[in-house]
Formats: structure tokens, C-alpha cells, sequence
């Protein structure tokens, strides 16, 4: 059923390469008690209380940009191509740390991507989010979505410091695989573990029309452009925050293993695409940490 | 070219004429054990169970005043696990246990099939208000959680205004208050099995009994024609 010969010789090796270099021991999240944390660490930033959100025009763009985060097919249709919310990813309204946090990403722009290779504002950074995450297409510079997505971002940051990398930004950077990472055991590991909410075959389920468990793979989900498609991210994701309300009872290995599955699987092109998928992971998904390219139960991912 | 399309749709035919045959039967099966179910629930049965419409309302619709919950349009899967739950005694309950145990598997099979094909209460909306605040703790919890802790939103697994997702997560809307606060006092106190993947007892042991007492009020309060005080569903 599964192919032996589904990862390149280089792909293992370089995800323990790419695990090195990290920050240890600080980036996990506080919801299920660890010994992981360093007394030294940083104290984790607080974003203002919910109640305390401004009521006047700004905080009107504010609220509206909370609203786009957390029901963005409703809020934001034209820019999205799949049902998921800006939440699936970043919980807790982009509050919670070790999630991606909005008030941590917030600080870090203008930043220079090697994504793209040039210095993004945070709007930029933004629209990559609609074009890749929510495969839809990227809404212009100073449209209303983003300028309030802006907005909510900013006022969740209040009095953070700016430039500064706090504890809790992005996804939690996990040590290398004591195992590498497989395929079967991570099929393992979700039909224990996530088939429940996201289906036994990705997709998620739905209820009321509106996306409850998003899909993981397939037409519905996130594109091959996204971050969450590279195998570090989802592993780091997975670890801290799934299954949902049971962060960090996943072994690191176990999330290896399930993120290499989840990201070993068809999805939409990457918009970048060039016509050539051996062409396109040449110039986008050069790493270990992308499937695409690889050739998976016989098929090579990403080809059209 | 041609060819291949005509195998194709030749195929297509063939596994479409097995599908048909197929549905027959499971559509006749499916006829016979409503008919079953309908008879438990309306009847009860000779071996003395009682008609189930007796306490949860001729349209399955439950009773508020006296938190017996609602089983129509609930999902048949769910409601004959939780029948079996009775049976064999993991799910606690003094009126449910020994009428669970006097049924046949079939037998609750086919009721449970009965009541999911009920259309739900009037009014469930699949949809929370986009304008609550925190202060509001019953429609907070429910449509945000409480993540500082680790709590996940009620809406999050159980959907939309808590209109119910698949299996393995049953509606919330519609439900009596008194129910749904005693079910999640009952995984505290272990009268209810800890269910798929042991994820409500993590649940309720972040809940206080007042958090218990908003989140049932919110979803029982998700019915068009009740008086709540929660304004539900309403977009912006």
C-alpha cells in the first residue's frame, strides 16, 4: 500500500539539519505543565484583555479584523479559496502563543523573506497567508481586510517590544526525530489521534456549511505555497497545539511522524508553480522539509 | 479515444447498477427498522420498555422542565453508542440503564435510527453572534474557550451554534439546560464514560460550576422560539 521509496536519501538527513539551530527548551506552550521551560526564559507576553478592546472607529477596525481572523470565508470570501479560518492555525483568535500568535508576528515586520527575497511589510507578509494558506488570492495593499487585520494585530501587540522575537512566536522549533521520520508510523499516529475530528481520509468535517475540523489535505486545504506544508512547521504546530485541547501530549517523534504523513499528500498547486514540478521544488521547496516533488504511493506530488 | 470513453461509461453503468441493487436492499432494511424503531419509541416494548416519547416528547423534542434531553435529529451513530453505553453500564443513568439492557443491539439500533430521522427543534441556528463579549461567560466559553487554560471552544468540536458535527460530536443547541449541565457534571464525577479520545473529562476539569450553569444556558437558549436572552446567529 505504501511505497518504500517514498523519500529521497537527502530528505531525513536534512530534517535533522534543519531542526538544529533552533531556540531550545522556552517554546512550549504552558497549557499542559512541561519541565521544558528555562527559568532565564523571558517572561511570555500577555495581549490585552479581550474587554478592554477600544468601542470607537479604531476599535471598530479592530473588532472587524478579529471578526476576518476567525471567520474569514464569511468575512473575507473573495479573497479565500478553501473554507479554512485564520484561527485553524493560529488559536485562540491569534492569542495563543507557540500557535503563530499575531502579537509576536506583529513585532517582526518589516522583515526581509529569502521567501521572496526582498523586505515584506506585514501586510505583504499577510497577503502571502491568503495566497498560500487560504489558496485564495492575495488582497491589494491598503484593502479593507487587511488594513483591519493590520489593525487587530497591532492592538494585540500593545506593548510588546518591537523587532524582538518573544517566547511563544511561531510554531515551536522541536529537536530532530530520535527515529526518522516515517510515513507509516505517522498514518499510525492519525488514525489514533486526529482521525476523529479531520476524517480518516484528511478531509474534515463540516457542519451548518461551515468548516468545523478543517481539511488537511486534498482540494480544501492549503496550498503547496503554504508554511504549513513544510514538514518542521506542522510538526511544531502539531506538538504544541493537537489534538485541540490536548497540546503537548504528542511525543516529538509521534508529531514528526504525523506532520511527514499529513504533508506527504496531494494538494493544491502552488501558485508559483512554473510549469515544471521538478522546476518549482528546484526554486521554492528545495529543503527536506517538502514533499512536493517526491514521489509518494507511486505518484509525485504537486504534479498536475 | 472513443473507445476508452466507452468502457469508461460502461463501467460506470455496471458499478452504478451494483450501487442501485445495493441501496435497494439497504433501503428496505433501512425502511424495516424505522418501522422497529418508531414501534420502541412510541410503544415501548412487551418486555417493558417504556415509550421513549413518553419523557423525551412525541417528536423527540426532550423536556426542558424536567432536562430530559432531546434525541430528534441527533445522530444515530451517537445515540445508539450511547444506548449501548447503558446497557453495559458505563454511561450511568437510573431511568436509562434498564430500559438499554432490555433492548436488543437491533433494537437500539433502530430506535436510535428513529429519533436521528426526527427533524430537529425548530430555530437551531448554525451560527454563534460575532458581537459577544467576554462578560458574557456562557456564549464566551462556548464560542472562544478560555485558551490561558487550555480550554477549547464548545463550538470548536460540537460546530456552529452547537448544531453538532458527525459521530462523534452530538448537537448542543436545542438541549435542555439542566441536561447538558448534568452531563458535564457527570464526567466529572465518572457517570459518564470519558467518550473519543477521552476529551471531555480534560474538558469539564477546567469548567467551575458557574462556567457549567453559562454554557448550558447559552445552548439551550439556541432555539428560535425560546426566550434567550442571547442573541444567536445573528450576522453583521
Amino acid at each position: 500500500m505504501i511505497s518504500q521509496s517514498r523519500f529521497s536519501k537527502g530528505a531525513l538527513a536534512g530534517l535533522f539539519v534543519a531542526a538544529f539551530g533552533v531556540i531550545g527548551g522556552t517554546a512550549y506552550s504552558a497549557e499542559v505543565s512541561t519541565s521544558d521551560s528555562t527559568p532565564s526564559a523571558a517572561k511570555a507576553f500577555t495581549p490585552p484583555a479581550e474587554a478592554s478592546m477600544p468601542t470607537d472607529e479604531f476599535g471598530k477596525s479592530i473588532k472587524l479584523g478579529e471578526q476576518i481572523f476567525t471567520h474569514t470565508p464569511e468575512f473575507a470570501g473573495k479573497y479565500v479559496g478553501n473554507p479554512l479560518n485564520c484561527a485553524s492555525c493560529h488559536m485562540d483568535a491569534g492569542r495563543k502563543p507557540n500557535s503563530s500568535p499575531l502579537w509576536a508576528a506583529y513585532l517582526l515586520y518589516p522583515a526581509y523573506r529569502s521567501k521572496n527575497g526582498h523586505v515584506n511589510s506585514f501586510a505583504e507578509r499577510m497577503q502571502g497567508c491568503f495566497r498560500y494558506s487560504m489558496n485564495g488570492k492575495a488582497p491589494p495593499l491598503g484593502d479593507p481586510v487587511l488594513v483591519a487585520l493590520e489593525t487587530y494585530a497591532f492592538w494585540l501587540a500593545k506593548g510588546a517590544p518591537v523587532g524582538e522575537k518573544l517566547p511563544g512566536q511561531g510554531y515551536p522549533k522541536l529537536p530532530p526525530p530520535a527515529l526518522k521520520a516515517d510515513y507509516t508510523r505517522g498514518s499510525q499516529v492519525y488514525a489514533q489521534h486526529c482521525a476523529l475530528c479531520h476524517a480518516a481520509d484528511g478531509q474534515g468535517q463540516s457542519s451548518g456549511g461551515k468548516a468545523v475540523f478543517p481539511a488537511l489535505w486534498g482540494a480544501h486545504s492549503f496550498n503547496w505555497g503554504a508554511g504549513m506544508g513544510e514538514i518542521q512547521n506542522a510538526a511544531g504546530f502539531i506538538k504544541a497545539n493537537m489534538p485541540l485541547g490536548l497540546g503537548n501530549t504528542l511525543t516529538d517523534q509521534q508529531a514528526w511522524d504525523v506532520a511527514t504523513f499529513m504533508d506527504s499528500q496531494e494538494r493544491p498547486q502552488d501558485p508559483r508553480f512554473t510549469g515544471s514540478v521538478e522546476a518549482t521544488r528546484a526554486k521554492y521547496h528545495d529543503s527536506p522539509n517538502s514533499m512536493y516533488g517526491e514521489k509518494i504511493n507511486g505518484r509525485v506530488l504537486g504534479a498536475p | 479515444m472513443s473507445a476508452i470513453a466507452t468502457n469508461v461509461s460502461s463501467r460506470c453503468a455496471l458499478a452504478m447498477g451494483v450501487v442501485a441493487v445495493v441501496l435497494g436492499f439497504a433501503s428496505t432494511a433501512r425502511a424495516d427498522d424505522m418501522m422497529v424503531g418508531k414501534t420502541i419509541a412510541t410503544q415501548g416494548t412487551a418486555k417493558g420498555v417504556a415509550a421513549c416519547i413518553s419523557c423525551h416528547g412525541a417528536q423527540g423534542e426532550g423536556n426542558a422542565a424536567a432536562g430530559f434531553p432531546r434525541l430528534a435529529g441527533i445522530n444515530a451513530t451517537y445515540l445508539s453508542e450511547q444506548l449501548s453505553a447503558f446497557a453495559n453500564g458505563e454511561r450511568k443513568s437510573t431511568i436509562m440503564q434498564p430500559f438499554a439492557k432490555l433492548l436488543s443491539s437491533n433494537g437500539r439500533n433502530a430506535v436510535a435510527l428513529y429519533f436521528s430521522s426526527l427533524p430537529p427543534p425548530a430555530g437551531i441556528k448554525a451560527g454563534d453572534s460575532t458581537a459577544i463579549t467576554p462578560s458574557n461567560t456562557g456564549a464566551w466559553i462556548a464560542t472562544r474557550g478560555r485558551w490561558d487554560q487550555g480550554l477549547p471552544a464548545c463550538a470548536q468540536c460540537h460546530g456552529p451554534g452547537g448544531i453538532g458535527v458527525g459521530t462523534a460530536f452530538p448537537p448542543l443547541a436545542g438541549q435542555p439546560a439542566a441536561y447538558i449541565e448534568s452531563q458535564l457534571h457527570g464526567w466529572k464525577i465518572g457517570a459518564r464514560p470519558p467518550g473519543p479520545m477521552a476529551l471531555m473529562p480534560v474538558v469539564v476539569s477546567k469548567l467551575s460550576d458557574t462556567d457549567i450553569s453559562a454554557v448550558a444556558a447559552y445552548y439551550a437558549g439556541n432555539v428560535g422560539s425560546s426566550n434567550n436572552a442571547v442573541p444567536v446567529g445573528s450576522k453583521q
